[in-house]
């Protein structure tokens, strides 16, 4: 296929002056920016620094405030997908854009222009997934496909267009590095038949390796634009945070203490249809460690918190253990009575009610935990509000939680200092305990290395610390041990010195029952 | 044109308490073209309406002895639409309480002490609240829809009352009218005033409505609810139950509802009839949300929901036109609070084609 | 005729609305609406239906103004809960509320008037053979047109691309919206085909089940058909079995006061409720089955950012 009009060097698609406003806020301001056609061009930024504004201004879900947008060297107004994609604009969307009660078929005939039958929808599908090396089966049900599964079915969809620029946002964050690997070899692929990617991402490692140009963006502005392999990650990094990132400080030695959080051949069955079963979990955490379990996004990460903190009670006692005690069969208060304490992966609507205001939130995971401090009137359960609120300036202070006004919703919080809140409400009780599902999940990079230092910290005064985490940056930065979840069996622990990057892949990859040899670790 | 929302950043305190304010002024302004569609004038019928009724003592004691009901269900609705609990079958309840709460002064009618009307009242919220139960049961251990249960349970009870006042319990002395006999005095709610009828009811309202609003501002329970309500998995996180919440607000508004009923058969009716409720406990679902779900609030939305009861009856009256006129008011009132509640979480923007596309945008396509 | 062909016709016609009612609302909810006003938009399309064929002398354009007014009524809800994305049970209930009183209001002056029933229409040659002749081809328009609609709406939603944009609308409107599709501009669609049909009810009551108009002469059939819809897990062939199991229940509740059983008569009227809540715990019990069948954005808000 070839690029009518554009001469090598003249821009594919240039944007000018981009502009989006949400209300007072600009989630983008005046960017500039242009895609030759050919290359394999990077959005780098940190989370919420615009750049899924910006592509979703692209590929005309969102309308701009004001600039242009030029296609080919003309302006172009893209007032809807379906417009882009008649301009030859395909989207693999980050959070997947995909029904999971309907085929795969169904889901790409969604995407194509009417008239055209299931049957070669399905046909043409096949076709282009074997082309690209992306196997597909058009007839299964999306619910029962993997999440590498589902990013092949958004690209094939996105290539079925035939488009020239593709943009894909953020697509490794779900993959294990080997998927990842077999997604650059495509990435390739498509840049051979000189066509243009837009690659969206805030892994440096990965830019300098596949891309040929890089723009970045800070608080919705471009902050530069450069040859990502000219750079080196720190100065990356500098331009996309503004300042150096205080890196995790590994001072200090970790003195190992007992064991204070156990789970034991660990089973429980999928509650919903759309469920990991949990497969004899087994693990340990000493007082004084961090246990980092690494895994791919669906695999039993949220079961297995569920049923470590107790929201979902498992009916044998003994599966968990907290200081000894057998707790399987205990709720949520009892486990933390005895001095656990929990961070859910998802802040708005389970770590936290985003209307209720912050001190209401503290309310929410200590109103037991704290009864006698927070509550008062006997068995009324009249809440002290002085004292709850006393307590959450304590804890804003002490995690640096930027917030507008005394006691906001915690809904008006940025990402980054709601998660800081929900970490120091745990924190500020000194858990013997404590059990993380995605730390840093959509925090920005400040916030993320103040919450890493806090769990590193944690541990180091004798806790036990559990992070459940797909980011395997963050878990070399704060573990001591690492275990792997995939399919909802969990490896055995090694100590995270003794594991490298591609040695996690192939745990994350599938160990499929056979598990790795009891080798050279010591527990 | 097109209507766009935007969120707002935090929920606007100002739009919360203005909200039922703008509904009852855009009600009134629809009620006024509608009189006006019927062939009446609008102004005199609305001042018949809305007006007369409070200018004399019978009236205001008449809109006492019917907000009595509607804020006892309100209040108890309130707890479980908070809790995200659809209990929509207060008539049914309120039916069942008044039956159970007759119990007393019709099977044992011969039984004279001053202990009949509190054991009235007491069986009378035990039995809304064992009618609750059935809902509450379905939905906790069976995962059966809430609204369709307790709604079909509406219809099960009023043919239940008819049988009861046709059959079983028809009085001997009424010439094969369908009532029960008729209660003993000391099964009778007394009045609290010396001017009129209101009743005992009423004062029952008022202080459940000021626990309830207590409950919901202070207490961890009142907290619970409200977590509960907003999101179910923050609630598990909290360590609160949901299943627990379920049986907590149905038996509540049960009770409630069950008590209304046995009061307005002992305070307003004096027996059991076929029908015993112009529609209280749907009337009482306007009056939670017109309150706001705050009990307080739910004392003023009462007040004015008996007053359309009044009202409606006085232009039967006074202009001849249909008492139905009620009803429609109420529906419309609901619709409007429903739809001024947007303007508490967002804001409404009016965008007109032509101006909505910067003129930098312009080009292809 | 025959006793059996005489109580399955009176089946047939205790069915048609519940079958019409309960398929509107699947499509409604198949696009992720609840919409529990049927009761009112059925309550409306029967009284406009009355009023229409009482001033024009023709049924069939009671018919036409029995679908028009349950599907403008029906837009009164999609713009609060669409437009306005107001709570959709409470907005459900508030058209239930409103129409209730709406249609006492215009039915006033049409209280104990005798109406006009609709024609059959017998069929040639197929109306002939015996038995099923009868019963299926001797019928009124709007039993055929109930029948057409099962089958078309079931063609519609699995063949159709618009049935297949509502279908993933339904399962999860953000992804919707992000590949382009119109979600609000369908759901408003598939709001006013549940307007329609429940209008389309309302007429069979007042012009063919009982041809008069009554006050609140939906007893209850709009909060039944939505039971249907629950029942039939969201599929319109079994709409179409359970709209015939419930007619068959209320019918043989009155031939059984008609043979006085000795059973009082307001238990036996009970009866349709009662089973309408023990189906439901029979079908819902089941927490995993009612997972994967319930469209999984029905009832949620949806704002577009744009």
């Amino acid at each position: 296929m070839s690029v009518a009009g554009a001469s090598a060097g003249s821009p594919l698609l240039a944007v000018r002056n981009l502009t989006k406003l949400f209300g007072t806020f600009a989630a983008c301001n005046g960017i500039d920016l242009d895609i030759r056609p050919g290359e394999i061009h990077a959005l780098l930024g940190e989370n919420g620094a615009g750049k899924s504004t910006l592509v979703k201004m692209l590929f005309g879900v969102l309308a701009p405030t004001a600039g242009e947008i030029l296609w080919l060297g003309a302006p172009v107004s893209i007032a809807s997908p379906g417009a882009a994609r008649r301009l030859g604009i395909g989207m693999v969307f980050q959070h997947f854009s995909l029904f999971e009660a309907l085929t795969v078929a169904e889901n790409i005939a969604l995407s194509l222009p009417p008239g055209i039958s299931l049957a070669r929808v399905a046909e043409e599908a096949a076709r282009l997934s074997h082309a690209y090396g992306l196997p597909l089966d058009p007839k299964a049900h999306v619910a029962d496909l993997s999440v590498g599964e589902r990013q092949r079915i958004e690209i094939v969809r996105a290539l079925l267009q035939d488009p020239q620029l593709i943009i894909l946002d953020e697509p490794t964050s779900v993959l294990t590095p080997q998927e990842a690997d077999r997604l650059f070899e495509t990435l390739a692929k498509l840049k051979g038949e000189g066509r243009s990617v837009l690659y969206i991402s805030h892994r440096l490692e990965e830019v300098q390796r596949i891309c040929d140009r890089a723009t970045v963006l800070r608080h919705g502005k471009v902050t530069g634009a450069c040859d990502p392999r000219q750079e080196t990650p720190a100065s990356l990094a500098r331009m996309m945070v503004g300042s150096d990132v205080a890196a995790v400080s590994a001072e200090g030695t970790n003195t190992k203490g007992e064991v204070l959080l156990e789970a034991r051949d660990l089973d429980v069955a999928a509650r919903t249809p759309f469920a990991v079963s949990l497969k004899n979990v087994s693990l340990k955490v000493h007082g004084g460690e961090v246990l980092a379990i690494a895994g791919v996004a669906g695999n039993g990460q949220g079961e297995l918190f569920d049923a470590l903190s107790g929201e979902y009670p498992v009916s044998k006692g003994e599966a968990v253990l907290i200081r000894s005690r057998p707790v399987g069969s205990l709720g949520i208060t009892a486990r933390r009575l005895m001095g656990a304490g929990f961070v859910p992966e998802e802040r708005h609507g389970h770590a936290a009610v985003p209307a209720m205001s912050l001190s209401d939130n503290l309310v929410l995971a200590r109103s037991q935990s704290d009864r006698r401090a927070f509550l008062g009137g006997g068995v009324l359960g009249i809440i002290k509000s002085a004292a709850v609120h006393m307590a959450a300036k304590r804890i804003s202070a002490a995690m640096d939680v930027r917030k507008s006004g005394e006691d906001p919703p915690a809904g008006s919080l940025s990402g980054g200092n709601l998660q800081k809140f929900i970490v120091g409400r745990e924190l500020d009780r000194q858990p013997a305990v404590l059990i993380v599902n995605q730390p840093t999940w959509g925090v920005d990079a400040g916030a993320a290395s103040r919450i890493r230092q806090a769990l590193v910290d944690l541990a180091r005064s004798g806790s036990a610390v559990l992070v459940i985490s797909q980011d395997l940056d963050e878990i070399f930065e704060v573990a001591t041990e690492i275990a792997v979840i995939s399919e909802g069996r969990l490896s055995d622990a090694y100590p995270a010195r003794a594991l490298t990057r591609e040695k996690i892949g192939l745990l994350m990859g599938g160990m499929h029952g056979e598990r790795v040899p009891e080798a050279a670790h010591a527990h | 044109m097109r209507i766009e929302l935007e969120r707002r950043p935090r929920a606007s305190a100002l739009y919360a308490i203005l909200s039922p304010f703008i509904a009852l002024v855009l009600t009134v302004i629809a009620g006024g073209i509608m009189f006006w569609l019927l062939g009446k004038d609008p102004v005199s019928a609305l001042y018949s309406f809305f007006v007369e009724p409070l200018l004399d003592v019978w009236s205001l004691h008449e809109i006492a002895i019917k907000a009595a009901p509607l804020i006892l269900i309100g209040v108890g609705l309130s707890v479980c639409y908070r809790s995200n609990n659809w209990n929509i079958g207060a008539e049914g309840q309120f039916i069942m309480g008044a039956i159970a709460g007759a119990i007393v002064p019709v099977v044992f009618h011969e039984w004279h002490s001053p202990l009949v009307l509190p054991l009235m009242l007491v069986f009378g919220m035990i039995g809304g609240a064992l009618y609750a139960a059935i809902p509450a049961f379905l939905k906790a251990n069976m995962n059966t829809n809430e609204i369709l249960s307790s709604l079909m349970l509406v219809y099960i009870a009023q043919l239940f009352l008819d049988w009861m006042v046709r059959g079983p319990w028809r009085s001997p002395e009424a010439y094969n009218f369908p009532v029960t006999r008729d209660f003993a005095p000391e099964a009778i709610l007394p009045e609290i005033l010396t001017s009129g009828r209101t009743n005992l009811g009423f004062v029952f309202a008022i202080v459940a409505a000021v626990l309830v609003w207590f409950m919901m501002r202070y207490t961890l329970k009142g907290f619970e609810i409200s977590v509960l309500g907003q999101s179910e998995r923050a609630g598990r996180f909290a360590g609160f139950s949901s299943r627990r919440m379920i049986w907590f607000s149905l038996l509540l508004s049960g009770a409630l509802a069950g008590l209304a009923g046995i009061a307005e058969v002992s305070g307003n009716i004096n027996k059991l009839q076929p029908v015993i409720s112009p529609g209280y406990g749907f009337t009482a679902i306007i009056v939670a949300f017109l309150g706001r779900l705050n009990p307080l609030g739910i004392i003023a939305a009462g007040l004015f929901l008996a007053l359309t009861y009044v009202g409606g009856e006085a232009v039967q009256l006074t202009l001849s036109v249909s008492d139905k006129v009620t009803r429609v008011f109420q529906g419309l009132l609901l619709f409007f609070v429903l739809s001024c509640d947007t303007l508490i979480l967002y804001k409404i923007r009016l965008v007109f084609p032509g101006r909505a596309v910067p003129a930098a945008q312009q080009g292809a396509e | 005729m025959g006793i059996v062909e005489a109580i399955l016709l009176t089946v047939i016609t205790a069915a048609t609305p519940l079958v019409l009612a309960a398929l509107g609302e699947l499509v409604t909810e198949r696009a992720g609406v609840l919409n529990l006003g049927v009761e009112g938009m059925m309550i409306m399309g029967a009284v406009l239906a009355f009023a229409a064929t009482h001033a024009t002398g023709s049924p069939y354009l009671g018919i036409l103004a029995g679908i028009g007014g349950g599907a403008l009524f029906s837009l009164l809800f999609g713009f609060l809960t669409l437009t306005l994305v107001a709570n959709q049970v409470a907005t459900g209930l508030a058209l239930t509320i409103l129409g209730l009183g709406i249609s006492g209001q215009i039915g006033e002056a049409y209280v104990g008037m005798s109406g006009t029933k609709l024609p059959q229409i017998a069929i040639p040659l197929l109306s002939d053979i015996p038995f099923v002749g009868p019963l299926l081809f001797r019928q009124d328009l709007i039993f055929y047109l109930s029948i057409a609609l099962v089958i078309g709406v079931n063609w519609f939603l699995f063949k159709s691309r618009t049935g297949l944009k509502i279908r993933a609308i339904g399962d999860n409107h953000a992804s919707a919206h992000a590949l382009g599709i119109g979600v609000i501009r369908i759901r408003y669609l598939a709001v006013m085909f549940g307007g329609a049909c429940a209008g389309l009810a309302g007429a069979q009551l007042s012009l063919v089940y009982t041809p008069q108009w009554v006050e609140n002469m939906s007893a209850g059939r709009g909060w039944i058909a939505l039971a249907l819809v629950v029942f039939a897990s969201w599929r319109p062939w079994r709409v179409l079995a359970g709209g015939y199991l419930f007619g068959a229940v209320s019918i043989s509740q009155l031939h059984a006061q008609a043979l006085g059983l000795g059973i009082p008569s307001q238990f036996l009227s009970a009866l349709p409720y009662a089973a309408t809540v023990v189906v439901l715990v029979l079908i819902s019990h089941n927490r995993r089955t009612t997972l994967i069948n319930t469209p999984a954005s029905l009832g949620k808000p949806f704002v577009p950012d744009r």
